[in-house]
């Protein structure tokens, strides 16, 4: 392949994957591995620094440098986000502060991640695959006309220094390890809480590299003219959450899913469902668990009258102890649960609420109304 | 208003397979069916339709079976169908899925009307990318609307539409112009059935086939194995967990003792989580 002559800025270099050594020198120009720090409405979310952990491993194995990306308004929330990346272990931070930048809008993040990239030159750049993220990735990948590998679950590093993507395929039956050969940067999202939350640190503020974005607000066709709040009644933070009860088809009717809820009020949990229950409007589209809906990652998952299906399994796999209580001794999910009841859901998660009531919080067992 | 669709046909099973030399998938021989998410896009393009006039064209690249999932959404009331096939796109990626299927509707554009909204579904079930919409807004260079819940509204003389857009822990409102290209989340509507009438028209139909050429297509290595940037270097399954779940013996028990059971279980797997969940519930 040779050397493609264009304007600057050029789009990602061309290249051939697995002769490094001998690669033309602009696609050697691509180091460092960045992780595109997301934040939204003043907030950071915490897949970004799941990716700072896992940027970091990626970092130290190829022996570059690890880069947080900030794009935001000047102020606080800006000036946090930086120093969250440093805590996370970033070894420095690009940083692009505009008013423009203060809500997301593709047009203004795209030009502004795209002119970094085009400046700085990574080699491997990860961001979180939640709304913002794909949306963002998605146009950044096209105009740089690099590859883009979607919801990863696992990402490597090869011998020749390749980036390595796995990730789930056809409703996470199969798996697939998907390399970006020919072009520069190797772009990948990573879903929220698919991978383990790093420990912080109390690194100070290191080096932080400005770069300046050349737009107007003119130029930006889309504006953000409201934001209607999820609420808190049903602002699910189902993949943040330490326990998660759901609820699959085997709860028999809308009804009973009071019985989830009482439980998972007990002990401090949220609660979530399988699919079917979303179709068949019993429960909110975000309270999903699977492939199609969330991932979490809770210290106790407990799946009442789900079977288990792969869509499913995908989507909570990262739980340190599932229990599944089911009527089907066969249920698959009985194939990847830690604890399995075979019994009736609906009678049984009464008893379950009873004895954690008493078990927990001793002399108050007279809450539940059934 | 032209409106154009995009929609993939994608299998309705998990019984896949894979070649075994160039691991790409076997589509042979399993079911098919409209990728769901293209159905609540279909569904919003006809309601559009319906309020403001004009026509709805459907597009997809495939194989010539693809053209199943054509007729199916002519049936739905969409006006016209497009089935972009050529051997030069197989084992295309999303950068060179969203480079033919731009070229395609650019060519759309030519030979019927200018679109004014490009939809898509949020994502494949199969693929499951969500990037093929993104990388049509930025070859097509239209403003690009992802996770649309809700078309608010439409005003065709002003060129302007404002839309729900779904994000993380809430809904922005946005205010944007036509063309656009928008992908539409699930959920969101019912899906309409099609009439007799359309059932009847779909039947007797002609859909119009391209290929990279007719689709205006002159850079073939854009296409394909070769204009896809990622490639999939292994396929396998997931390993399985070597052990079942332990299985506490509910025969003979009275519901309360195994929920002791359980709850004793989970607190010898867990010894941290007694005192943390003690300390929930009285907060
Ligand atoms: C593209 C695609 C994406 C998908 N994405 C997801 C996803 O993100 N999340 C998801 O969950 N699914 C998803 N699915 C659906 C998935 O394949 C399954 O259909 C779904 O998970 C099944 O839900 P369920 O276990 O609640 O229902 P069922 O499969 O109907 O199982 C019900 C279970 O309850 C048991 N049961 C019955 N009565 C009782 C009782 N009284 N007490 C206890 N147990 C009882 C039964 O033995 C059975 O095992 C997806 C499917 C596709 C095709």
């Amino acid at each position: 392949m040779g050397t493609r002559k264009t304007k600057a800025p050029p789009p990602a270099a061309l290249g051939r994957a697995g002769t490094k050594r001998n690669l033309p020198d602009h696609f050697k120009k691509y180091r460092h591995v960045w992780v595109f720090i997301e934040l939204e409405r003043g907030q950071v979310h915490p897949v970004s620094f799941e990716l700072l952990g896992e940027g970091r491993r990626l970092a130290d194995q190829l022996g570059v440098q690890l880069a947080g990306v900030v794009l935001g308004p000047p102020g606080d929330s800006t000036r946090h986000a930086v120093a969250e990346a440093f805590a996370y272990d970033a070894d420095l931070v690009y940083l692009v502060e505009k008013p423009l930048l203060t809500d997301y809008r593709n047009e203004s993040f795209t030009k502004a991640l795209t002119d970094l990239v085009n400046t700085y030159k990574p080699e491997i750049l990860l961001l979180g695959a939640t709304t913002l993220g794909r949306d963002l990735a998605g146009s950044v990948a096209t105009t740089l006309l690099t590859g883009l590998t979607a919801d990863c679950t696992g990402l490597d590093v090869d011998d020749d220094g390749s980036l390595a993507a796995t990730r789930p395929t056809f409703g996470g039956s199969l798996l697939c390890t998907i390399y970006t050969l020919n072009c520069r940067p190797q772009m990948a999202t990573v879903r929220p809480r698919v991978m383990r939350m790093p420990q912080r640190s109390n690194k100070r503020i290191g080096r932080v590299i400005r770069h300046d974005l050349r737009m107007l607000e003119d130029e930006i066709v889309t504006k953000v003219v409201g934001f209607l709040s999820d609420g808190q009644s049903e602002n699910a933070n189902l993949a943040y959450a330490d326990v998660v009860v759901a609820g699959g088809l085997g709860l028999g009717a809308a009804d009973n899913l009071q019985l989830l809820k009482n439980l998972a009020q007990t002990i401090g949990g949220d609660y979530g469902c399988s699919r079917p229950l979303v179709q068949k409007g019993w429960m909110a589209a975000d309270r999903q668990i699977g492939q199609t809906g969330k991932t979490i990652r809770p210290k106790l998952y407990i799946a009442a009258g789900i079977s288990g299906a792969i869509q499913h399994r995908v989507g909570v796999e990262g739980a340190d102890l599932i229990v599944a209580i089911n009527t089907d001794p066969n249920a698959p999910i009985f194939d990847f649960a830690n604890i399995g009841v075979v019994a009736d859901a609906v009678s049984f998660l009464p008893a379950l609420t009873e004895v954690f009531i008493r078990r927990l919080a001793p002399g108050n067992h007279i809450r539940l109304v059934n | 208003m032209h409106i154009v669709v995009c929609i993939k046909q994608v299998p309705d099973s998990a019984q896949i397979r894979v070649h075994p030399v160039t691991n790409t998938i076997m589509r042979q021989g399993v079911p098919t069916i409209i990728n769901p998410y293209d159905l609540f896009a279909l569904e919003e393009a006809l309601k559009v339709r319906d309020l403001h006039g004009g026509e709805v064209t459907v597009l997809t690249m495939g194989p010539p079976m693809a053209e199943e999932a054509l007729r199916k959404a002519l049936t739905y009331g969409a006006d016209r169908a497009i089935l972009l096939t050529d051997r030069h796109f197989a084992g295309s990626d999303t950068l060179a899925t969203s480079f033919a299927l731009s070229q395609a509707i650019s060519q759309i554009g030519n030979s019927f009307d200018t679109p004014d909204i490009v939809f898509t579904g949020k994502q494949t079930i199969d693929g499951d990318t969500a990037q093929v919409g993104p990388g049509i807004a930025k070859r097509l260079n239209l403003v690009q609307l992802t996770y649309v819940a809700k078309i608010t509204s439409i005003d065709l003389s002003a060129r302007a539409i404002t839309v729900e857009r779904r994000s993380e822990g809430g809904t922005h409102v946005l205010k944007s112009e036509l063309p656009c290209l928008i992908t539409m989340l699930e959920g969101t509507t019912v899906i309409r059935r099609g009439s007799l009438d359309d059932a009847l028209r779909a039947a007797r139909s002609e859909i119009v086939k391209w290929n990279a050429a007719e689709a205006g297509i002159e850079d073939i290595t854009k296409c394909g194995l070769r204009g896809s940037p990622t490639v999939v270097k292994r396929v396998f399954a997931p390993t399985p967990r070597e052990q079942k779940a332990v299985q506490i013996d509910t025969t003979e028990k009275r519901v309360h003792d195994i929920a002791n059971e359980l709850v004793a279980s989970i607190f010898t797997h867990q010894p941290a989580l007694q005192h943390e969940l003690s300390s929930a519930d009285s907060a």
